[in-house]
């Protein structure tokens, strides 16, 4: 069995937002950066746990990005991992994105492609949709359960006010989030061996970007709560009632 | 012509359902050209009614095999339906369907798409749609650049509005229904509660509450709100609430119209699953809780004797009793 997990570098949860030329880029000043926890957390893990049941299983991991993502992918490759594919692109068009992982996964015959179910910096959740219509795999999304019995995925997913547990056959693109796995911490002995991981750099393919960033804003700044006596809980509701028109 | 597809559960639209139908109306009207729905599966709705919402067309494929949703499925029957009547723009809701198909939709038609979009495009210099980033700390103005575009709009992002009546033809549509290669067999919806993420209103607990025992005034109120209840992280993993009411960065993320939080100290990582809410309401024994900064309304005081008062209160408001 092969496994492919796509890794993303996002800004850490609490970073400060900021932007720079006149609102067009990201001010990553100061910034700390991490593996997006979806992809770390739930595909990452999970990924590695199917590999300890079956020591034959080939895992690989695959992020999209400049030479600056290599601090990201090694961290990734500490939790597990044989070895990881970079491909140099500095893109941010999910399109593009998708299409470079499927190229390489495409090649690669993967049976089992996992993400994370968005990352925390666009919030997209398209990632894996688009790698699965580029391969015509199927795609489960929304994954809060994943379970493996030979060739065939047992998989709860999120759907509109519940859940619903769906069975497919490999090959398939999975979303994964809360539920799929337990956050591990990286021991020494990982850590080591991450620095003689093997590393692949690919260079892209020439792609079309279907979209790119105009511009960012940053939310107004709230006006200040409006604070009510712990004894007039009846004018709070008057103000949620009559101002916010929320009730 | 603006294509908007109408998710359905259980044969009904739900309130992400009529939210795409009112933008996708809206988008139409402003880029002059007229706005049609599609609908997988069966239906217990009356389509034509769905004229109300400015739609002129609904095109249905109730077959059987489209009654469980299989991403690949749905993706070629709206990439079809798509090609067969011209659409130029595609709209979903930023829901679990939405978040499966749309993605899907646009790179089988190499079609741009902005995913969570919170505001209708600016059509007047090219085609760029405002979208949520960074976990609602900051939005960015995304540039489409091909001829047809998707765009999955945030729930609780715009208004649902309907006329009084209207009307729209119904057409049957039969799209390529290739097998599905998922399976469905377990559905489980929660019942009696209002579903998290559909929420209005979302009344949430923190460690501040002590225990499980305590929940008690975090349902009553939430019952006399017609609001689902949530809760935060340490919450969950303590094990005081199930997990699927646990909202945040790593948990689930709402954005209802009203959101208290009671007991919860607001740590960046709760607020980054929250602060898309409309208005919020923390209430702490701590002035120096972080959530107050993020609040619109706030009380510093004890919950076990606010929040009786509150539901109280409330149920005055709205003549229960």
């Amino acid at each position: 069995m092969k496994i492919l997990v796509c890794i993303s570098k996002t800004p850490d949860t609490t970073s400060r937002i900021a932007f720079k030329d006149n609102n067009t880029g990201f001010d990553d000043a100061g910034v700390q950066w991490i593996i997006n926890p979806y992809d770390e957390w739930y595909a990452l893990v999970r990924a590695i746990e199917l590999k300890e049941k079956d020591p034959t299983a080939v895992l690989h991991l695959i992020t999209v990005g400049g030479a600056d993502t290599e601090p990201i992918i090694r961290k990734a490759l500490a939790l597990g991992g044989d070895e990881a594919i970079r491909i140099n692109s500095s893109s941010d068009d999910s399109f593009n994105i998708s299409s470079q992982i499927a190229a390489i996964a495409r090649t690669g015959a993967y049976d089992l492609i996992f993400t994370g179910k968005e990352t925390i910096d666009y919030n997209a959740s398209s990632v894996g949709g688009m790698v699965a219509e580029l391969l015509d795999m199927p795609f489960v999304s929304l994954a809060t359960k994943f379970d493996l019995a030979g060739n065939t995925a047992t998989i709860a997913r999120e759907i509109e006010g519940g859940e619903e547990v769906c069975e497919v056959n490999l090959p398939v693109v999975v979303s994964c989030q809360k539920g799929v796995a337990e956050q591990r911490i990286p021991n020494m002995r990982g850590i080591m061996a991450s620095r003689t991981k093997p590393l692949k750099v690919v260079e892209p393919e020439a792609v079309e970007n279907l979209s790119s960033v105009a511009a960012y804003e940053l939310p107004p700044a709230k006006s200040g709560v409006k604070l009510v006596d712990a004894d007039n809980v009846a004018e709070l509701v008057r103000l949620l009632n009559e101002e916010a028109k929320a009730i | 012509m603006v294509l908007i597809y109408v998710d359905q559960a259980d044969g009904q639209i739900k309130k992400t359902g009529f939210e795409a139908l009112t933008y996708g109306a809206a988008l139409a009207a402003q880029m002059g050209v007229s706005a049609e729905a599609i609908l997988l599966g069966a239906t217990k709705e009356n389509l034509s009614a769905l004229g109300s919402y400015g739609i002129s067309k609904v095109h249905h494929a109730g077959m059987e095999a489209l009654n469980t949703m299989d991403a690949q499925v749905y993706a070629k029957a709206i990439s079809e339906a798509a090609a067969k009547t011209g659409a130029t723009v595609i709209i979903f809701s930023h829901n679990p369907t939405g978040k499966a198909v749309a993605s899907r939709v646009s790179a089988s038609l190499k079609a741009g798409l902005v995913a969570g979009a919170v505001s209708l495009p600016d059509t007047s210099n090219g085609f760029t749609v405002k979208k949520s980033v960074f976990s609602g700390k900051a939005y960015a103005h995304i540039a489409i650049h091909t001829p047809v575009k998707v765009i999955s709009i945030n729930p609780n992002s715009f208004y649902i509005k309907a006329e009084a009546s209207g009307t729209a033809d119904v057409e049957a549509f039969e799209p390529t229904v290739q097998n599905a290669r998922i399976k469905v067999t377990a559905v489980n919806k929660v019942t009696g509660d209002v579903p998290l993420t559909e929420a209005e209103i979302v009344v949430s607990g923190g460690r501040g509450l002590k225990g499980p025992e305590n929940w008690g005034i975090v349902e009553d109120l939430a019952k006399a709100l017609h609001a689902a209840t949530a809760c935060s992280r340490p919450v969950a993993d303590a094990h005081w609430r199930p997990h699927h009411e646990h909202v945040g960065q790593t948990g689930f993320q709402v954005a209802p119209n009203l959101y208290f939080a009671i007991g919860i100290s607001g740590a960046i990582q709760h607020l980054a699953g929250v602060n898309r809410s409309k208005t919020i309401v923390v209430i702490n024994k701590d002035s120096e809780a972080p959530f107050f900064k993020a609040a619109d309304y706030g009380i510093v005081g004890d919950a076990f004797d606010v929040v009786p008062k509150l539901t109280a209160e409330i149920k005055k408001l709205k003549g229960i009793s």
